[in-house]
C-alpha cells in the first residue's frame, strides 16, 4: 500500500519519482509529495505532467509540497 | 522535450570537440574518470607517468555548478545518505570506467569520433543500468540525505580553486606527465572556461548519462536522453567539419583497446554502479559543487580507484586489459550487487523504509 503523502526529501535520483509512481498507481490522486532539492520538484513534476495529472506546487522554506491530482 | 537539455548536450558535444582541438588527447576533449584519474596522477596518488595532469576542466565543473547554483538559489550544503557506501561504489565506478578506457561521456564521444568499440562499452553501460533498475524496482535505497553545516559544501569548492592554483604554479611536488594522453592538454585557461562553462549549463539542466537512459527504460521519460543524444550529434557533426581524425573502426582507435568483453563488461560496472549513486560520475561531479556532499564523498571514491587502478595495475591501455583488471571488474560486480542486495533487504524488512513514510505501511 502506498500512502497519499510521500516524504521523498533527501531521497536520490529517482526514488521521488519512484515513490509518486507507486502512490499514483494506487491512487488515482490527490497525492502530495514533499521534496527538498530543485531536481526533484522538477523531475515528480515532469513525470506527473507527462501522465496527465495537474500539480501544484507550494513552497515552505526548504521543503517544497507538490499537490498532485487529476 | 525541452529544447534546453538539447542545447546543453550540444554544447558539450561541440567544446569536447573544440579541447581535443586545442590539445586534450584524442577523443577525450572532456571524459570525468580519465581527468579524475590525470588529476588523482598529478597529485602522487598513482605514479603511472603517462596520465599525470592537474586537468582543469574537473574544478571548472565544479565551480561553475557552484556558482549558477549560488545565484540560483539551488546551493544547498547536505549530506548523510549512506557516504560511505557511496565511496565504495564510486571506487568501483571508476575501475570499470579505467578497464573501458573512459566514463559514458567519454564513451558518448568516442562514437561520436567513430569508435566502434564505444558502441560496445554503451551496451554494456545500458546492460548495468538495466541491472541497478530492477533493485531500484524492489525499493533499493541509499537512505535520506539532510541538511548539513555550510562547511560541508565549502569543502568541494574550495578543493577546485585549490587544483587550479596548481595547476597554474605547477610546483615542484606535482607530476605533470612528459609523454602519453597526460602530457596533451589544452591551454590551460580554455580548459578551465569549458570546464566553467559546462558545469554551470550541466547544474541548470541536470544533465546525466545514467539518468538519461534509466528515465527512458524506467519511466518512459526520455528528457535526459534527448541530451545524450545531442552530445553524440553534436560530437559527430564537429569531428566530421573540423575534428579531421573522424575514422570509422574498431582497431587504431585512441586511447581505447579492442578487447570487447572488457569494453562491455568494464561499462555495465560503471552503469550498474552509477544506477545505484543516483547519477553518472559527471552528474556527481556536478552534485558536489552545489552542495551535495554525498557526490563528493563519491568523487572521493573515483580518486581512491583511480588510485588503485593503476598503482596495481588493473586498469586497462591501449594493449588491451590486464588480467588484475578483469578480476577487480568481477569483484566489483560482486560487491555492487551486495550493496543493492542488502539495501533492498533493508528495506523489505522495515515497516518504516528509507524510501519514504507510508510506502509499505
Amino acid at each position: 500500500m502506498a500512502s497519499k503523502i510521500i516524504d521523498a526529501r533527501g531521497l536520490s535520483c529517482p526514488e521521488p519519482v519512484i515513490l509518486t509512481k507507486q502512490a499514483l498507481d494506487v491512487y488515482s490522486g490527490p497525492v502530495e509529495v514533499l521534496v527538498d532539492s530543485c531536481t526533484a520538484r522538477e523531475n515528480v513534476h515532469r513525470f506527473a505532467s507527462s501522465r496527465g495529472f495537474k500539480v501544484e506546487i507550494i513552497e515552505e522554506g526548504e521543503t517544497t509540497r507538490l499537490a498532485v491530482s487529476k | 522535450m525541452q529544447w534546453s537539455i538539447v542545447v546543453a548536450g550540444t554544447l558539450v558535444g561541440l567544446l569536447a570537440v573544440v579541447l581535443v582541438k586545442f590539445g586534450n588527447p584524442a577523443n577525450m576533449g572532456v571524459c570525468v574518470a580519465c581527468f579524475v584519474r590525470d588529476i588523482t596522477g598529478a597529485l602522487g596518488l598513482h605514479r603511472a607517468e603517462t596520465v599525470q595532469y592537474l586537468r582543469p576542466e574537473i574544478p571548472g565543473f565544479i565551480l561553475g555548478s557552484f556558482a549558477i547554483a549560488a545565484m540560483g538559489k539551488e546551493f544547498r550544503p547536505r549530506g548523510g545518505s549512506s557516504p560511505l557506501v557511496r565511496f565504495v561504489l564510486g571506487f568501483f565506478v571508476m575501475i570499470g570506467a579505467l578497464v573501458f578506457l573512459g566514463c559514458p561521456l567519454r564513451a558518448i564521444l568516442r562514437l561520436a569520433n567513430g569508435d566502434l568499440n564505444a558502441l560496445l562499452g554503451l551496451v554494456g553501460f545500458t546492460t548495468g543500468i538495466v541491472t541497478g533498475i530492477q533493485f531500484i524496482r524492489n525499493g533499493y535505497s541509499l537512505g535520506r540525505s539532510y541538511r548539513l553545516p555550510m562547511a560541508n559544501g565549502l569543502v568541494m569548492p574550495l578543493l577546485a580553486v585549490g587544483l587550479i592554483a596548481l595547476a597554474a604554479a605547477k610546483p615542484a611536488f606535482a607530476f605533470f606527465s612528459q609523454k602519453g594522453p597526460g602530457s596533451l592538454h589544452a591551454p590551460l585557461l580554455l580548459s578551465l572556461a569549458a570546464g566553467l562553462v559546462i558545469g554551470a549549463v550541466l547544474q541548470r539542466t541536470r544533465l546525466c548519462t545514467a539518468g538519461g537512459i534509466r528515465d527512458a527504460l524506467l519511466l518512459k521519460d526520455f528528457h535526459l536522453l534527448w541530451g545524450l543524444a545531442a552530445i553524440f550529434m553534436a560530437g559527430t557533426a564537429a569531428n566530421l567539419i573540423f575534428g579531421g581524425t573522424y575514422k570509422l573502426a574498431f582497431a587504431g582507435q585512441p586511447v581505447a583497446h579492442t578487447d570487447g568483453l572488457w569494453n562491455f563488461l568494464g561499462m555495465m560496472l560503471a552503469g550498474w554502479g552509477s544506477v545505484l549513486l543516483g547519477g553518472c560520475p559527471l552528474r556527481q561531479t556536478i552534485l558536489a559543487g552545489e552542495g551535495d556532499a554525498d557526490a563528493a564523498v563519491t568523487l572521493l571514491g573515483l580518486v581512491a580507484g583511480a588510485a588503485f587502478a593503476h598503482n596495481f595495475g588493473l586498469a586497462a591501455s591501449p594493449a588491451g586489459v590486464p588480467l588484475a583488471g578483469k578480476v577487480a571488474v568481477i569483484a566489483g560486480m560482486a560487491v555492487v550487487a551486495a550493496i543493492g542486495g542488502l539495501a533492498v533487504l533493508s528495506v523489505k524488512n522495515t515497516l518504516l523504509p528509507a524510501g519514504g513514510i507510508g510506502v509499505g505501511q
